[in-house]
């Protein structure tokens, strides 16, 4: 079973800050993690504006265990703090979305981007450099130049790997809002970017214009009563994009219909329950985070405190839902008043679309298994993931008697949360980001 | 070039004890590795210096390997090779070597950027046609087929740009591979490849025999027809074109018109767009008639697409489809089958759909000829002529001369009087500057009565316009009319009206006059500058506000090529040298740079100058003397200042003298 797997993952590889909490600084904090297309790389950005890429070490004769490891690659830092003096705003250099490109040639590419810049980035190896010069010596000492008797042609010689990191393409000024999403069509030249308001479609070599193809600002923004949260290609058909809303409601459009996408043309909405009707109904059921199967057939939403999973020819109600911690519905008032019950919390499908993936608080993560219905609660900690020692499950008390092994609601920390977590597209390897900590787990190998 | 070539005979030639003039290629190939990126490329753009430098044995065994493995560099220097290497057959030892610039061009043409990869290409396809037919299927194809079996889409890219010129000259065995591997390449997983193949589907189509693109090029563009991603669908719309060109009017009803029907009709209006968008191109391809059974049907659609995008690329094509009817029938047509669709149009929801129709639907009146065009046409212009989208009506009155070449502007007139008017005044100032260009014309067309009656004074009225850049296009637009009208008519109706201005309270009216009169004064001659202009801007040397005194300094320097020696000498002169000595620092510097250009004019005129340091008093005596700057003060009253105009004169004319020198002495 697949529950069984994933009690399996072990042998993790913890990158970031040594741990205790006076050493984390804000600009460590990762905020977005990303496998590529292979899953033999794997990027994350922080708040600082870097960004990191981890290799996946490959089959190697002399270390037999270390195949599948991850190291790091290379690191870049992607954006800088800006001010905008137009309008008085200071803008972060945090790293908010990170996309890979299809691989066209031997470099990788990615897409950066913070709340209003998208930057195209090369990441590309150099193993030979140029030696022999005619009017220096080998140390450097210049010839006199009336002595050259004869001309060098410079000749490569092997060196030690550079990876080097070079912008390529900077996407700007586009976006009134903050950007919170985007995304890589499937025709390999476009792509998307989302704000708030507006979704705006790029050509991937053209950086001085971009279409609108969504704009939902009323004329008078009193009237604003719902914003974009998050915006998604479709997999494989390159005409369609869904993009969730902060009320719970996810809108699909077609591109071929028209060049504007005001109208969609599925709508995505679960009936309200009355019954369980609150003053916080509202904001817990924004969505945070939409991801389509890698088969294209589904599609996944992360609310506050679930996470649903939706077929895209039945737009009246999710196919499965499944609890993250249903057992903050009581604590909501708190939450509230901690602003944690804004936070983001972003969802990942595995390789075959069998199993997904969110995080919460307290340094859990959980992940479902949609064929068994049977879901795990894993902790990403220091002290829990010994090498090759397989993960435990971890179990949240509600109430009653708390049993050996159990954690208790009130003991959670809040501030210790998953908001993003990466699945390899192939092999069951996660990457999960705890603040400024990176934790990769991966299956055994029998 | 000559003398660096002997060298190439390698390093022992230069002789024991060093040679200078390897020095400039040493440097030149030391900074092929600079970190400069600006003098990498200076240097790969002198690549053909140094190959020559090395000789043709050198620079294949040495220089062309390390260029293979530059491809880490910039686009900028990458770009610039790749162009090199196209022309560099001659330098590795004539067409018997080009194959060895394959290698590098090889990798180029994998790079990311697609101008790199481009030019690379191009070079490729350049370098290709050096090759003897043995070469070509020694090095080239095996070259071709590297890059169509790439593991990168990059790659596989270039190749698809490179089959069509080893095609022609290839045996009949590798004929069938290339056909082949363009085939796999046509159903590539990624949709970059397929695309890239559909660009190239015409071109190749057009180096294949008949039968083999009937059997194999046809159904590849069917397939790409009906490919899964819009990009690509809507290439082929572009591929069905020069494929159309190569068959029989029996096999484009069977083998094309099925897909092109299919297009029209496509989910996207992406791809719809495109066959709107080629349309011409289309029409032309098929033949009349077709035309006739099927793309008129499918032009009507398209007019009434439900995507704005695609009605306003149809609504573009209105006119050329007309021009490519065949003569007999282009009215019957267009009347019947067309107009009742473009009628719908004229009140179309959206403003692109609209302003697309009025930029080419006056074109259709040469088509109609004259009776229909007051009959079916009229109103449609009379109608945008009102339309409520600024750029439709623009797009009508920048077209008026198709129609007056056939029913005579007057018929429109009256309609185009508010229609003229409402833009004249329109909110927004890029609208008033685009009808304020379009005056010279429809002055022309109008004639210089309608004009003096109706539009001189919204004409004069922009002069005063509160942004800065209509009342600089009005003034270029005086210019113009005087070109057109004539000196008399300047004199009669513009120049009175643009010389009141100088003593608006307004600074920046004041200013607009100067302005006027540097466009004007060529346009009017030494008559009209001279006696009426000049004195104004005299009068202004005076004025309270520095803007506008360094401004009569620029303009006398302006007209001063226009005025003779004696208004040089006597009236400007002193003027200017009274600015030059302007407690402005910016009125100084004008004031003294028209000084020199007007000394300079003087000695060209009357060489030399002997009498320049007497001014002429009977010229003293005209009131044309600027006012100092004492408010309240009457113009007329000179003598005080004379005085101090005199007493300055040697002072400035030793200046005069300096800076001529200088100018000089500098020639």
């Amino acid at each position: 079973g697949r529950v069984k797997e994933m009690n399996t993952y072990a042998w993790p590889t913890v990158f970031g800050g040594a741990g205790g909490e006076s050493e984390r600084t804000r600009a460590d904090i990762i905020s977005t993690v990303e496998f590529n297309y292979s899953g033999d790389l794997l990027a994350t950005g922080d708040k600082g504006g870097r960004v990191v890429i981890f290799q996946r070490e490959q089959e190697n004769k002399s270390r037999p265990h270390s195949r599948g490891e991850y190291n790091v690659y290379s690191t870049f830092q992607s954006h800088e703090p800006e001010f905008d003096y137009l309008k008085s705003l200071e803008i972060e250099e945090k790293i908010n979305k990170i996309r890979w490109l299809p691989q066209q040639n031997a470099a990788h590419f990615l897409l950066s981007t913070n709340d209003k810049t998208i930057k195209l980035w090369k990441i590309s190896e150099r193993d030979k450099r140029a030696e022999g010069y005619n009017l220096k010596d080998e140390d450097g000492r210049l010839r006199d130049p009336f002595r050259i008797t004869a001309l060098r042609v410079p000749i490569l010689k092997p060196m030690d790997l550079m990876v080097e990191a070079s912008p390529r393409r900077i996407f700007a000024n586009a976006h009134t809002y903050h950007i919170n999403s985007i995304s890589v069509n499937s025709d390999h030249e476009t792509y998307l970017s989302a704000d708030d308001l507006r979704i705006n479609l790029w050509h991937l070599e053209i950086t001085d214009r971009s279409f609108n193809i969504v704009d939902i600002k009323p004329a008078n923004m009193e009237e604003l009563t719902e914003v974009i949260t998050a915006a998604e290609f479709h997999p494989h058909q390159c005409n369609v994009f869904v993009y969730s809303s902060s009320k719970g409601t996810i809108r699909l459009c077609d591109m071929r219909s028209s060049a504007l996408c005001d109208r969609h043309s599925k709508f995505f909405e679960e009936p309200e329950d009355p019954s369980s009707r609150s003053f916080f109904s509202e904001i817990i059921s924004s969505i945070s985070d939409v991801k389509f199967s890698h088969s294209g057939r589904y599609m996944m939403t992360r609310d506050y405190l679930s996470v649903k999973v939706w077929d895209l020819n039945m737009e009246s109600r999710p196919v499965e839902t499944h609890q993250v911690h249903e057992y903050l519905r009581s604590k909501l008032c708190s939450l509230y008043e901690n602003d944690c019950i804004f936070d983001k919390f972003e969802c990942c499908w595995n390789g075959s679309d069998s199993a997904i993936m969110t995080g919460s608080y307290n340094n859990f993560f959980r992940m479902f298994d949609r064929d068994t219905r049977r879901d795990v609660t894993l902790e990403a900690s220091r002290e829990s993931s010994k090498p090759r020692a397989s993960l435990k499950p971890r179990k949240v008390c509600t109430g009653g008697k708390r049993k050996k092994d159990e954690i208790s609601v009130d003991s959670l920390d809040f501030n210790k949360k998953i908001l993003h977590t990466a699945w390899h597209p192939a092999d069951n390897v996660i990457a999960v980001a705890a603040t400024n900590n990176l934790y990769i787990f991966q299956d055994k190998i029998n | 070039m000559a003398g660096a070539s002997g060298l190439g005979t390698g390093p022992g030639a230069a002789g024991g004890d060093g040679d200078d003039s390897l020095y400039p290629i040493a440097v030149l190939i030391d900074e092929l590795r600079n970190e400069d990126v600006q003098l990498r490329l200076n240097s790969i753009k002198k690549l053909s210096t140094i190959a020559l430098a090395l000789g043709v044995e050198r620079t294949r065994s040495e220089l062309l390997p390390f260029l293979t493995d530059t491809i880490y560099d910039e686009d900028e220097v990458l770009l610039a090779l790749a162009e090199q290497l196209g022309n560099f057959t001659g330098l590795v030892g004539g067409p018997d070597f080009a194959h060895c610039l394959l290698p590098p061009l090889e990798n180029l043409a994998t790079v990311e950027e697609t101008v790199v990869r481009d030019k690379a290409v191009e070079s490729l396809r350049q370098i290709s046609q050096e090759h003897t037919p043995v070469a070509l299927e020694a090095y080239f194809v095996p070259l071709v087929k590297r890059l169509a079996s790439g593991d990168w889409f990059t790659s596989r890219t270039s190749a698809c740009s490179l089959f069509s010129v080893c095609y022609p000259r290839a045996s009949n065995a590798v004929k069938a591979e290339i056909r082949q591997q363009f085939r796999s390449l046509c159903s590539d997983d990624t949709p970059m490849v397929r695309r890239a193949a559909a660009s190239k589907l015409g071109e190749f189509a057009k180096v294949l025999e008949l039968d083999s693109v009937k059997s194999e090029i046809v159904p590849l563009f069917t397939n790409l027809a009906s490919d899964e991603q819009d990009s690509v669908r809507l290439l082929a719309v572009e591929a069905c074109v020069s494929i159309a060109q190569l068959l029989s009017q029996d096999d484009l009803e069977t083998l094309v018109m099925p897909t092109l029907r299919q297009a029209v009709e496509d989910k996207s209006w992406r791809v719809r767009y495109m066959v709107a968008d080629k349309f011409s191109e289309l029409q032309k391809a098929m033949g009349p008639k077709i035309t006739l059974n099927d793309l008129i049907p499918a032009f009507q659609n398209l007019l009434k697409d439900c995507e704005a995008e695609v009605r306003a690329a149809a609504a573009h094509k209105v006119k050329e489809l007309g021009e490519n009817l065949p003569i007999e029938d282009r009215e019957t047509i267009i009347m019947n089958q067309i107009l009742p669709y473009i009628k719908e149009l004229v009140s179309d929801t959206n403003p692109h759909v609209k302003s697309a129709l009025a930029s080419v639907i006056m074109g259709l009146s040469t088509i109609l000829g004259k009776e229909n065009t007051i009959e079916h046409l009229l109103p449609l212009f009379l109608a945008q002529l009102k339309d409520e989208c600024p750029e439709v009506r623009l797009n009508i009155i920048s077209n008026l001369d198709c129609v007056n070449e056939v029913i005579g502007i007057r018929q429109l007139s009256q309609s185009l009087l508010p229609a003229i008017v409402e833009l004249a005044e329109d909110a927004k100032w890029r609208v008033r500057l685009a009808i304020i260009e379009y005056m010279p014309l429809l002055a022309g067309q109008l004639g210089v009565e309608f004009f003096d009656e109706k539009l001189n004074s919204l004409c004069m009225a922009w002069l005063v316009d509160h942004v800065y850049a209509i009342r600089e296009a009005a003034t270029n637009n005086l210019m113009k009319l005087v070109q057109k009208f004539g000196t008399e008519w300047a004199q009669n109706t513009i120049v009175p009206k643009v010389l009141v201005m100088a003593n608006d309270p307004n600074y920046l009216h004041r200013m607009t006059t100067l302005f006027c009169i540097n466009a004007l004064s060529e346009a009017c001659g030494q008559e009209i500058t001279t006696k009426q202009m000049l004195p104004i801007v005299l009068k202004m040397a005076g004025d309270q506000v520095a803007n506008v005194r360094f401004n009569v300094a620029k303009s006398l320097q302006k007209i001063g090529p226009i005025l003779d020696t004696n208004a040089l000498q006597g009236e400007v002169k002193p003027v200017l040298q009274k600015l030059g000595q302007d407690e402005d620092m910016d009125v100084k510097y004008f004031a003294q740079e028209a000084i020199s250009v007007v000394a300079q004019r003087l000695r060209k005129l009357d060489f030399p100058v002997k009498d320049s340091g007497e001014p002429s008093v009977p010229r003293a005596d005209k009131n044309h003397f600027p006012r100092p700057r004492v408010p309240g003060e009457d113009t007329g009253k000179g003598p005080v200042y004379q005085l101090h105009g005199d007493t300055r004169d040697t002072l400035a004319q030793l200046e005069i003298a300096e800076l001529v020198h200088f100018s000089q002495s500098r020639d």
